[in-house]
């Protein structure tokens, strides 16, 4: 008889975050879609269950049957994730996220981001931790956008946030992950979940990110302007699965300069004589 | 004679209505909004009871595509 060798982790390898578990690792984003269909089709495909919504005016006396987000991702079956994109200012953030809580029946966890710029979108750190300070205070459940900064993530986990998103790089640059020594010391001194938000531009992106150990990675633009978006958020749930059991399974040792054959060394047919 | 802001945008009503009302008057009954009035929530059971007064100032938000 075969012996049986699982390939699974031997534990329950669930994603939690605010005492709540989940399967997937992959968290993405809903916007830059073509239609509502493939926005569907692609967070389908990602097997994401928290997707980032965004908060913004409706249109007034305009067409009423226009279609709404919600009735496409409907919160039943989605941990709905709404952000501050566009804010530049901890009162901005704040006053988003109380109507996100009020438009989600209380809902509280959200991401927070506060941004500083608006060529780099690079977040304002100061007003972030504001924010942070405030929304906790208000019994929300932060997310929070972030530098990839050790000393600055250290300050929001001991704020109470509930996880640490530190840029890989700049938002829809899909630069890829430029600093992977700040994240690998973030997650380091970090107790509470740290996902890799911003920058993932490829499949690789997000496995290199997972193998450093990150708990997850949260992407939007790297899967909605792929040339097949379904495709890429099947390939990114995929890279995020694979970097988290390369991770778990413990990469071997780096030997530098120093070769080590695969092969035996012994039974080499000799070389022969002319 | 009535004038509000919603969302920007001055508004002009004849009569006095409630939140509730303009929602209606607005198609927005059967949608997942939240309304800001005068920088203050009003929570969605608030909606009959909240008449709307000259001046103010309404944010009506809905949920969009967004990373």
């Amino acid at each position: 008889m075969q012996p049986t060798i699982s390939i699974k982790a031997d534990f329950m390898d669930d994603f939690i975050v605010a005492d709540k578990h989940y399967s997937s690792r992959l968290l993405v984003g809903t916007g830059k879609y073509k239609d509502f269909n493939e926005t569907r089709a692609a967070i389908e495909a990602s097997g994401a269950q928290i997707i980032t919504i965004a908060i913004r005016r409706t249109n007034i006396g305009q067409n009423p049957n226009e279609p709404n987000l919600l009735d496409v991702l409907p919160p039943t079956q989605y941990t709905l994730l709404p952000n501050t994109a566009g804010c530049y200012s901890a009162d901005e953030a704040i006053r988003t996220l109380r109507l996100a809580r009020e438009l989600l029946n209380g809902h509280s966890l959200v991401k927070l981001e506060v941004l500083g710029d608006p060529k780099t979108l690079f977040p304002n750190v100061v007003e972030t931790i504001k924010a942070a300070e405030i929304l906790v205070k208000e019994n929300f459940q932060v997310m929070v956008y972030t530098s990839d900064d050790p000393i600055v993530a250290k300050q929001l986990e001991e704020i109470g946030c509930v996880a640490i998103m530190p840029l890989a790089s700049l938002i829809g640059s899909g630069m890829g992950i430029l600093n992977p020594w700040n994240l690998q010391i973030i997650i380091d001194n970090t107790k509470i979940p740290v996902l890799v938000d911003a920058g993932v531009g490829t499949a690789s992106d997000a496995a290199i990110a997972m193998e450093l150990g990150c708990d997850g990675v949260l992407m939007n633009t790297a899967i909605a302007t792929a040339q097949n978006p379904i495709m890429m958020a099947s390939a990114m749930r995929k890279a995020v699965e694979a970097g988290r059991e390369a991770y778990l399974a413990g990469r071997m040792a780096k030997k530098p300069y120093s070769a080590n054959p695969s092969s035996p060394l012994e039974g080499i047919l000799p070389a022969q004589s002319k | 004679m009535l004038q509000v802001t919603i969302n920007g945008q001055p508004q002009h009503f004849d009569n006095s209505l409630s939140l509730q009302q303009l929602v209606e008057h607005l198609s927005l009954q059967n949608k997942r909004i939240a309304i800001e009035r005068n920088g203050e929530i009003v929570p969605r059971s608030q909606f009959s009871e909240q008449t709307l007064s000259d001046g103010d100032q309404l944010e009506i938000v809905v949920a969009v595509g967004g990373g």
